[in-house]
């Protein structure tokens, strides 16, 4: 097998070997080391399964309203346990698929851990022993991140009953109480899933709404949403302690100047993601972090030449997409091209819950910080026959447009499938189209992608069908 | 399948390389990691491998000439198969050997960043490749789109290109670059004058180890304006220029506030008793600053004759040293130029130096009402060594004072 290669990325998530795919495309040597499974985090205990529990948790919310459809049915039953098998089933599929795409590409994976050496040198510990790879051009680092608890708040990982995303994804059964300790993308999926199975659901925030990177307006229509399908939010929250007893943890929050007690079964922590710097050799190689994360320039080369870093490793936004990005603008650097520093501007974002949140550029509060004159285009989905026609009529989209220029400073979009509908909009913002431009595409008629066309018009004061 | 062989980055560094030798001649057969030919980089000869076999087809690029990365440098084939739709119409833009003695050197690309994007389109109307916002915001500022080098992908031109574009690319002004494709015209290396060296050199010794910090003023004219009106209906010689204004006005404030009228002196400040004003005079290849001296002593006429008789001489290289030499404080002005306001290097060992822009009529607001009023901004960059941020700020306070009404100055 051969040790010397013009890439070696650390890392087989959806940064690293995109990166070494790339790498591939351009006529480089390749190779990928991986400590688990190929797909990393995002697809072994990350964005696919999740997203096959809350089919899963849709389905079911869809069934118990099957009659008003002419479909009669028993009663729902539901079990945790046997969709869980299934996204890991699905899981699987994926990181099958990654390993193919190695394959395919001529990508030799090393399953092992790798550690930085000087002279753009990794040293593999595998099974077998240790083996010395040499880059001739560049090693790319991309080890992602992993769950972060809050242990002095009593709030430390045990796996049993205070636990992150990856034990949730491999619970046997719902359990009958939960409480998640952080409203953002990963706690208001996991609310969504365990609800759905008929666990009593306590979303606990410390910012003042739901999804605090979203627009405030997506945060209020999800809040609205999640309290009729009785998931509790309990946002400006503040967990004092939490104390655990026999069969599950007792958490004092204070909420709205009001101390209460939760009484729970388990506690999923979903506050926030570490990167995984340590035990990577930075030190000996001299690369420097920035806030916990590897430093990176435009085009993802670390402090110390030879070596890139992407991904969640690299900083935020932590999103698959965003690392995926990434490791091509990296490939690409490596491989002597002059690829376009990415606009993290133009990143989207996108929460899988029900309904569905997604975004691209900036939100209402940050044009306001910013000072800028802008136009807020809407469009319920209330008002759109193709909503009408599934029910799914809750939510809107929102496209923020620049007073003067007509630009699409930030689009926001709540609602059944808003994580497709976004696309739209972020081709539009990421080559500059104007709103303007957006209203010019003839929208089909009938469908969800409608409401796009009709806030663009809104935003320019001419809305039709409201 | 023909493989197509690039001038590869064979270094991190690397933006161009020189074919130093071909190692393959053309119809030799090779083999895929194959040395192809010797590369010479910005740090050393490698080598450049074949990244495929077959058979040397064709050489785009001879020994001796660089190019840019990713250049088509040569095509591998089969021995019959038609090349001709990859090896035409990719002929490599040259980048010239480095010919120190020659003083044109033609078209470099340049060191740093991307491959050069040419601007976006020809002169002759086709299609410019632009983002529907670039194109809004150039209509609305006026700028040419035509003149612009795109930074987008493929080299549209997109919104940043449009907002950083240097006002030469404003439409209806006259523009070299407006009309040929800036990167036909070559470089010129010229050799520097001894007064380009002189610049340089007190510039340099000034931005580096002076501390400077900058003040600016917006300044209401309308009194001047009116001033200079009136002494300028009652015949040519009393005619002044807002520059000799400007003088006046700052000489007048200097004898008020010494603490500026100073120099540094490394281990001691040397304040001044007399004021001594330079005045930046653009000449043909540089700039000069003659100095009017015990401006502070003189009138309006009399520092006026004397503006006009030094910014001649300087003009005409006649300038004696002690007519440059001197100064205890020094103005620039360019407002002339249209520029609103900008910031002057200080000219050591003084310890200021006031940037003077160009007279504007704006609205502004006068006891509640919105009134069309003649402004200008000035900027005073100072030397932190000497000078405090309120003694600065005092001094301006003084010369707004004194522009705002001249009659002050009078008293």
């Amino acid at each position: 097998m051969a040790t010397q290669f013009d890439v070696i990325v650390i890392g087989g998530g959806p940064g690293g070997y995109v990166c070494a795919i790339r790498a591939a495309q351009l006529g480089l040597t390749a190779a990928v080391v991986e400590k688990d499974k190929m797909g990393g985090v995002c697809v072994n205990i990350g964005c696919i399964p999740t997203k096959a529990l809350l089919h899963s948790a849709a389905t079911i919310t869809a069934l118990k309203h099957a009659d008003d459809l002419g479909i009669t049915l028993g009663e729902v039953k539901t079990d945790y346990g046997v969709a869980m098998k299934r996204s890991r089933r699905v899981a699987e599929q994926n990181s099958k698929g990654a390993d193919f795409l190695m394959k395919k590409n001529k990508i030799e994976v090393f399953k092992g851990v790798g550690t930085l050496k000087a002279g753009k040198k990794v040293s593999v510990k595998t099974e077998a022993g240790v083996q010395e790879l040499t880059a001739t051009r560049a090693v790319v680092i991309a080890t992602g991140s992993r769950p972060k608890d809050i242990p002095a708040i009593g709030l430390a990982f045990n796996g049993r009953t205070i636990f992150s995303s990856t034990e949730a994804l491999l619970l046997e059964r719902a359990p009958a109480t939960m409480a998640i300790v952080g409203a953002g993308a990963v706690g208001c999926e996991f609310a969504d899933v365990f609800a759905a199975f008929g666990t009593r659901v306590t979303l606990v925030e410390a910012l003042p709404r739901l999804l605090p990177v979203e627009d405030a307006d997506c945060s209020d229509a999800l809040a609205r949403a999640y309290k009729k399908r009785g998931i509790t939010s309990l946002v400006g929250a503040r967990i004092e302690k939490a104390a655990g007893q026999a069969n599950g943890v007792s958490l004092v929050v204070e909420a709205d100047g009001q101390k209460q007690t939760l009484d729970v079964a388990c506690v999923l922590v979903a506050a926030g993601r570490a990167p995984n710097t340590e035990n990577l050799g930075l030190e000996s190689v001299g690369i420097a972090l920035d806030r916990g994360f590897i430093k990176v320039d435009g085009r993802l080369q670390t402090t110390v030449p030879g070596y890139y870093a992407i991904g969640d490793v690299a900083g935020p936004p932590l999103l698959a997409h965003k690392g995926s990005r990434e490791g091509m603008v990296a490939a690409e650097a490596i491989a002597g091209q002059q690829p376009h520093a990415i606009d993290y501007s133009n990143v989207p974002g996108a929460t899988y819950c029900h309904p569905e949140v997604a975004s691209v550029g900036l939100t209402e509060e940050a044009c306001k910080s910013q000072k800028l004159e802008y136009v807020v285009g809407r469009f319920p989905f209330s008002a759109n026959g193709r909503a009408r026609t599934t029910g799914e009529t809750d939510g809107f989209v929102k496209i923020i447009r620049g007073k003067q220029y007509g630009e699409i400073l930030g689009a926001h979009i709540i609602g059944d499938h808003a994580t497709e509908l976004i696309h739209e909009l972020c081709v539009a913002r990421t080559n500059e189209y104007t709103v303007e431009e957006v209203e010019l595409a003839i929208h089909a008629h009938p469908t969800l992608s409608e409401a796009v066309g009709e806030a663009a018009l809104d935003a320019m004061g001419r809305v039709v069908q409201i | 399948m023909a493989t197509r062989v690039v001038m590869e980055a064979l270094s991190p560094t690397m933006e161009e390389g020189r074919v130093a030798a071909w190692k393959k001649k053309e119809g030799e057969a090779v083999k895929a990691g194959e040395v192809l030919a010797e590369v010479e980089t910005d740090k050393a000869v490698m080598d450049l491998v074949a990244r495929g076999d077959g058979v040397l087809r064709k050489i785009l690029v001879p020994e001796g000439q660089t190019v840019p990365v990713s250049t088509l440098v040569a095509v591998i084939g089969t021995a019959d198969e038609n090349i001709s739709s990859i090896a035409e119409g990719s002929a490599p833009a040259p980048a010239p050997a480095s010919a120190p003695t020659a003083k044109v050197v033609g078209v470099a690309p340049p060191p740093s960043a991307r491959p050069p994007a040419p601007p976006s389109a020809p002169a002759d109307g086709g299609r410019i490749l632009s983002s529907p916002l670039a194109r809004r915001i150039a209509a609305e500022q006026g700028v040419d789109l035509r003149s612009l080098a795109g930074s987008g992908p493929a080299g549209r031109v997109i919104a940043r290109d449009v907002q950083s574009a240097p006002r030469s690319a404003m439409s209806g002004q006259p523009s070299a670059i407006s009309h040929q494709p800036s990167a036909t015209r070559g470089v010129q290396d010229v050799p520097l004058t001894p007064i380009r060296k002189t610049i340089a050199k007190r510039l340099v010794q000034s931005i580096g180890p002076i501390p400077h910090f900058f003040l600016t003023s917006e300044i209401d004219m309308q009194a001047a304006w009116d001033l200079r009106a009136a002494l300028k209906a009652r015949g040519e010689q009393y005619a002044i220029s807002f520059n000799d204004l400007v003088i006046k006005a700052v000489a007048h404030a200097l004898r008020l506030h010494q603490a500026v009228n100073a120099w540094w002196m490394d281990d001691h400040i040397r304040y001044h008793g007399d004021v001594h004003i330079g005045m930046a005079v653009a000449v043909e290849d540089g700039l000069i600053t003659p100095v009017i001296r015990f401006a502070d002593q003189k009138g309006l006429s009399a520092i006026s004759a004397e503006a006009k008789a030094l910014a001649e001489r300087a003009r005409a290289r006649r300038l004696a040293p002690e007519e440059y030499t001197g100064a205890t404080f020094s103005i620039s002005n360019l407002g002339m130029l249209d520029i609103d306001e900008f910031t002057a290097v200080i000219n050591p060992p003084e310890a200021g130096i006031l940037a003077v822009g160009r007279i504007a009529e704006k609205p502004v607001v006068v006891g509640g009402a919105v009134v069309p009023r003649r402004m200008m901004r000035v900027t005073m960059s100072c030397d932190h060594r000497v000078i405090d941020g309120a003694t600065g700020a005092k001094f301006l306070q003084t010369v707004k004072l004194n522009l705002e009404n001249p009659l002050a100055m009078l008293l």
